[in-house]
């Protein structure tokens, strides 16, 4: 393989790890600063990859066999509205967030009062209604034959052989922006309050602190974040369909990012994924049986597992989220004295 | 002198509970009989509900005993299908037992050694891992969400093995073709769905007589209740909690087969996908409590199949989350809730 | 030789310490009581004998034998038995189940154990096979304390056994702990209701931030005019 070959290939690579990574700083904002156990990414994952889709894709061809009755069609509907920068990108980014940030707010609603391990149980539930639903109505995103006509943005700017440049930059930028956004937000007196909750949620409570109001707007922030993620694969990947939004790959390993990077700690959040990714793709370079696809997921397991038995804390894991991973929680076990 | 109720009095249901899951199940019974409500399908719910149940009675004894959401159960079932696979289909013919249709049954006897075998191996593979990997989170102090998160690791963790030693396709088999029970209302019943019928009522009835006659279940239910007591009253409780994940694994490998032979089809997947129906069943009848994940699964399980008359399939799974976020926001305990 | 005999021990939960070594003793066939504020450590004192808690320093001798920090388990082989403040019965299972559980490490036929405990506890041998649950407050302590009886200790420890109670059956609760120890159990007592608990003791301990303050015959701690204004409400 020629140098920019290696170069072509490496840019794919990044892009990929660093939209994972904004997977990676929603799930730290949920799980990490907010102790939320949230196993159905995948849904949000889905929901913000087909919102963006399902806005920006040019409307059905009968004649392609396409079954889905509604294409967005922004880029052409904007039209003068664009501005020449192709301004629909960032208006089906937003609405990709803010479809996430809606669905999280009925599901929070109605499932943050209880425990965590409800709360997980729950969020699986709604990744697999999202799946089933887009799989079975093919009317909404033409089922399992996906969605394929999704635009590129500033598509006409650059050539194709350059394109992965640009967008590799668009996500980068988009992940600095988010970074920026979360850790103000940490820092910030809603952030101190998400802390003390983690911390010792009773008291809190009783200081006076709506806990569930608090945890309810972390988890749309977080599910938000998500969405801008799914939103984002779906333009550099420009094809979504059920399958792509598979547990392993839209859940999993996003959590196994996250515990490697170090939870609690954004940085963590990127490195994380950034090492995981790599890992993952890597995989397809070792010799023999060893590069079974199938492997892979024993590996994303075993990363886990791992995580958690010898360093719960990660590679940049802050003290206190260490201790969440591996002492007692409060309310588990409170000594009389 | 009066005996107020037996000491199973826990697992036997509270009146306003009991009465309004038999008042449901009345309900069908004449929704069938008008052709309202297929029977047919009621009657697959049911067995399907079997299955589920038996999984789902052993994430109650773990979330009773070891106090958090074991979420590779239905990896569990899956592990249990294929290592029943595997002695069924390449080591028993290796030592030349090889049969199918014993009798009404699409299988044969080979499967009456499979199933102990696989039991036996499953039981081997939960205790190890609780050995090696849960034991040491205990000891640590480690919370319940962290365990949960650990079991999540093994989920899927098992479920690559799977997929690397079989593959990850469907494996179908061929199944032989039998004559099915006539009943009245257009109930058909394949004699295969007896036999798992009748084997989830054995293995249910053993497991009752079990937790309530002898010294070791009793010290189950006792280290379910008060962990801390049951330690102070000199019981072992590291050896009750093996016996929790043999139990619980021994369901689960049996769940895990029946399913197999329920569908005529094994998928890596399959168990996973049947996880937000084991914890549906269980937070449905209520958390630590046995009976209610028998009967919550009988009633997931014809919940299931019902829907079917009037929506796609698929949307089984849909249906049965919606039952259980709506028992979460209800009832949170449950049909028979005991514990939180 | 003491029939227990705890020397300085240093016991806490994770990084707190809470006992800064506490000493005490106690004779065959005798009461003792620690009394003591609040977080003074009473409780983990006994945790602490009990192997619940390990002792980071500190020896505890039982009949003579070590058996600091040693597990529940072992310990209650020993003859010394350990009642919970709270939650401290099986609700879910019988009386009778709750019982047997108590008897769960004997080898030999327990049930002539049994019909002893039930003389001693006549009301729950009315109510055998009733769910511990069922139970009012008052009953369930005595559930506790006869549960703890049914392997015969030699020592019983108790945490707080008047804690919780209507002011009615405090006094069958003591009742019950001094009819225990003319039986032959030697009883090591943490009483929150000091007057009550002393006046039973021939010995008594005050603990006071995790340290011994005072110890004397009950008789006295009773008569003395600080530890009443301090620990016996005026």
């Amino acid at each position: 393989m020629d140098l920019s070959g290696i170069i072509g290939y490496i840019t794919g690579f990044a892009i990929m790890a660093v939209i994972y990574a904004i997977f990676s700083l929603g799930l730290n904002v949920h799980w990490g600063y907010t102790g939320l156990f949230n196993i159905g990414i995948a849904g949000f994952f889905a929901l913000g990859a087909y919102t963006s889709a399902l806005l920006t894709t040019a409307s059905p061809d009968p004649l392609m066999f396409e079954d889905y009755i509604f294409g967005g069609d922004l880029p052409t509907r904007l039209g003068f509205w664009n501005l020449g920068i192709d301004l629909w990108f960032f208006v089906a980014l937003i609405a990709a967030a803010l479809v996430c940030g809606i669905v999280a707010l009925f599901i929070g609603f109605l499932t943050l009062r209880l425990k965590e391990d409800y709360l997980a149980i729950a969020t699986l539930g709604i990744a697999e209604s999202v799946r089933i639903i887009f799989l079975n109505e093919k009317w909404l995103a033409n089922g399992s034959k996906g969605l394929y006509r999704i635009p590129k943005f500033l598509g006409e700017l650059v050539s194709p052989q350059y394109y992965d440049y640009l967008y590799l930059g668009v996500v980068v930028a988009i992940l600095i922006v988010l970074y920026i956004a979360v850790n103000r937000t940490v820092k910030s007196p809603w952030g101190r309050v998400l802390k003390a909750i983690r911390e010792d949620e009773l008291t809190t409570q009783a200081s006076g602190k709506n806990v569930f109001n608090f945890k309810l707007q972390s988890f749309i922030f977080g599910a938000a974040i998500m969405g801008i993620g799914g939103a984002l694969y779906a333009h550099n990947v420009r094809f979504v369909d059920p399958v792509t939004f598979d547990p392993l790959l839209a859940t999993f390993i996003i959590w196994t990012m996250l515990m490697v990077g170090g939870s609690g700690n954004n940085k963590g959040a990127i490195l994380g994924a950034l090492v995981v990714w790599g890992i993952w793709t890597g995989t397809q370079f070792l010799p023999g049986f060893l590069s079974d696809p199938n492997l892979r997921y024993v590996m994303v397991g075993l990363l886990i597992i791992v995580v958690i038995l010898l360093r719960p804390g990660g590679i940049l894991g802050e003290k206190r989220v260490i201790s969440r991973l591996s002492e007692t929680q409060p309310g588990d076990a409170s000594p009389e004295i | 002198m009066t005996t107020s109720g037996p000491q199973t009095q826990r697992l036997i249901p509270k009146w306003s509970a009991g009465y309004s899951v038999v008042a449901g199940f009345l309900i069908l019974l004449v929704l069938g009989l008008f052709s309202i409500v297929k029977m047919e399908l009621v009657v697959n719910g049911l067995f399907l509900g079997a299955i589920i149940a038996l999984g789902a009675i052993g994430l109650s004894l773990i979330y009773g005993i070891l106090n958090f959401a074991h979420l590779a159960q239905g990896d569990f079932m899956t592990l249990g299908a294929y290592i029943a696979l595997f002695f069924l289909g390449t080591l028993l013919p290796g030592m030349g037992l090889e049969s199918s249709g014993l009798g009404p049954f699409t299988f044969g006897y080979p499967v009456f050694i499979a199933l102990p075998l696989t039991i036996l191996a499953m039981v081997a593979i939960a205790i190890g891992l609780d050995v090696l990997i849960y034991r040491r989170l205990r000891r640590r102090g480690v919370g319940r969400v962290v365990l949960a998160m650990t079991s999540l690791g093994l989920a899927i963790g098992l479920r690559g093995i799977v997929q690397v030693i079989w593959g990850g396709d469907t494996y179908q088999y061929p199944r032989l073709s039998k004559a099915f029970y006539q009943l009245p209302m257009g109930i058909r019943i394949p004699p295969d769905n007896l036999f798992i019928g009748v084997l989830a009522i054995v293995l249910v009835v053993v497991l009752y007589l079990f937790l309530t006659r002898t010294k070791l279940g009793k010290a189950m239910r006792a280290t379910s209740d008060n962990m801390d007591l049951a330690r102070v009253s000199g019981i072992n409780t590291e050896n009750i909690i093996k016996w929790t994940w043999a139990l619980s694994a021994g369901l689960a490998a049996t769940a895990g087969v029946l399913l197999a032979i329920f569908q005529a089809q094994l998928l890596p997947i399959m168990g996973w996908r049947l996880l937000i129906l084991l914890f549906a069943s269980v937070i449905l009848g209520g958390i630590g409590n046995l009976y209610g994940a028998l009967v919550g699964a009988l009633v997931i399980g014809v919940a299931a199949e019902v829907s079917t008359q009037w929506l796609n399939p698929a949307y089984k799974i849909v249906i049965v989350f919606v039952i259980m976020i709506a028992t979460l926001l209800i009832r949170p305990k449950g049909i028979f809730g005991v514990k939180d | 030789m003491s029939l227990l005999t705890v020397s300085n021990i240093v016991a806490g939960y994770g990084e707190t310490e809470i006992l800064h070594g506490v000493s005490i003793a106690i004779e065959e066939g005798h009461i003792v009581t620690i009394i003591g504020p609040n977080g003074s450590g009473k409780s983990t004192l006994l945790k602490a004998i009990f192997g619940l808690v390990k002792p980071r320093e500190g020896q505890v001798l039982f009949q003579g034998k070590d058996i600091t920090g040693h597990a529940p388990e072992t310990v209650v082989r020993r003859g010394l038995c350990y009642v919970p403040q709270s939650s401290n019965i099986f609700p879910s299972l019988s009386i009778n189940e709750n019982l047997e559980m108590g008897a769960f490490i004997r080898t030999d036929d327990f049930r002539q154990r049994l019909e002893e405990i039930y003389l001693l506890f006549p009301d729950l041998a009315g109510r055998r096979k009733d769910r511990a649950g069922t139970l009012s407050g008052g009953q369930r302590q005595m559930l506790a304390l006869a549960r703890a009886l049914m392997l015969d200790p030699a020592l019983l420890l108790l945490d707080e056994p008047s804690a919780g109670l209507a002011p009615s059956m405090v006094g069958s609760v003591f009742e019950k702990i001094l009819g225990i120890n003319r039986a032959g159990v030697a009883i090591l007592l943490v009483e929150q209701n000091a007057k009550e608990a002393l006046q039973l003791s021939s010995w008594g301990y005050v603990l006071a931030s995790g340290q011994n303050q005072l110890e004397d015959r009950g008789e006295n701690l009773l008569s003395n005019p600080d530890v009443t204004r301090l620990y016996l409400g005026g």
